[in-house]
């Protein structure tokens, strides 16, 4: 168990600079908007959701539009209903406070790598809490680090750190392709996403992009490997 | 700090929190009644790789000639080192030298 978790933590530590560096970025924009450290710290531990952090503080003006805010978090952090349900297999048979407990600290990052561990028989609860811990501790200090030194970068975006996001999902979604049968799913997710998010309002092409994915994956035939895998199990 | 200026962005801060939790939370329990084989399984597997690409694909495409050449090679170095800080750092440094050569 806590072999698992620091096998965990350690395995996100790669991913843990590029978070700090995006983080960070959240913490400059976060200061020009008025926000203190401590409205940072308490929203990075109770939302914990790198997207929708920074909609929130792009949002954060005048008397607050609160209900507009929650909103539009609901929206963006919508993919996190499907990041939760891919890992019920993973929580299966555990007890209902640990569901709870160890869910709040799934972040984008440390559930792509413990699904891509858990893909080579390697994944466990405490290997995805070990990376959530590594996730909200990094966060946290990246986010404070970037409000405290707000004012110190004038121009984040002439030193690339804008495309930090970018390249950081990128290196991720690479580590969770699954080979030629992920050909058709990724296809249509790219393509519905691309044209989603220039005709719909919001972040729904990422929610319409997934699903398509999936549903391309469950129209074509199951290939010949993974129905040996599953006559495995 | 004036308690009428903290309100609101307690509020604001605790209806985006009750809204990510529900929705964590909410996804992994109602999975549980779904079936472990068949289609609709087939579908769950593959929502991972189609969700994070279409997190990320709109964003490339957005970033123009240079950001599409910058997540290349990301992408790239990540395949085949498995290495995502270098492969991060390295599309960053390609968008760095474009901004700072002003190309």
């Amino acid at each position: 168990m806590a072999s698992e978790f620091r096998r965990g933590f350690t395995a996100l530590l790669p991913v843990a600079a590029s978070v700090a560096v995006y983080g960070s970025v959240l913490g400059v924009l976060a200061a020009q908007k008025g926000l203190d450290w401590l409205d940072m710290l308490c929203m990075d531990l109770a939302v914990f959701a790198g997207s929708a952090q920074f909609v929130m503080v792009e949002m954060w003006d005048g008397p607050l539009p609160v209900l507009e805010m929650a909103a539009a978090v609901l929206v963006i952090n919508l993919r996190y209903l499907l990041i939760g349900a891919s890992l019920a297999p993973l929580f299966q048979g555990q007890p209902l406070w640990r569901k709870l407990g160890v869910i709040h600290l799934v972040a984008d990052e440390n559930w792509a790598v413990t699904m891509a561990e858990t893909r080579r028989g390697r994944g466990s609860v405490a290997f995805l809490l070990g990376g959530g811990v590594c996730m909200i501790g990094i966060w946290t200090l990246g986010t404070v680090a970037g409000v405290l030194g707000g004012s110190l970068i004038a121009h984040p975006e002439a030193y690339a750190l804008d495309f930090a996001f970018t390249a950081v999902f990128t290196a991720l979604t690479v580590g969770l392709w699954r080979g030629r049968r992920d050909r058709l799913p990724w296809l249509a997710a790219a393509v519905l996403a691309v044209l989603a998010e220039r005709w719909l309002p919001g972040k729904w092409y990422i929610i319409i992009g997934g699903l398509g994915g999936a549903l391309a994956a469950m129209l074509q035939p199951e290939s010949p490997r993974e129905a040996d895998h599953a006559s495995v199990r | 700090m004036h308690p009428s200026a903290e309100l609101p962005a307690a509020l604001a801060i605790g209806l985006a929190a009750l809204a990510t939790y529900g929705l964590r939370a909410g996804g992994l329990l109602l999975a549980e009644r779904l079936p472990k084989t068949g289609r609709l399984r087939r579908g769950m597997d593959a929502l991972p790789g189609a969700l994070l690409l279409s997190l990320v694909v709109p964003s490339i495409a957005n970033a123009g000639p240079w950001g599409v050449l910058a997540a290349g090679i990301t992408a790239l170095v990540a395949w085949r080192s498995r290495n995502m800080l270098v492969a991060m750092l390295l599309g960053m440094a390609v968008v760095l030298v474009q901004r700072q050569l002003g190309l």
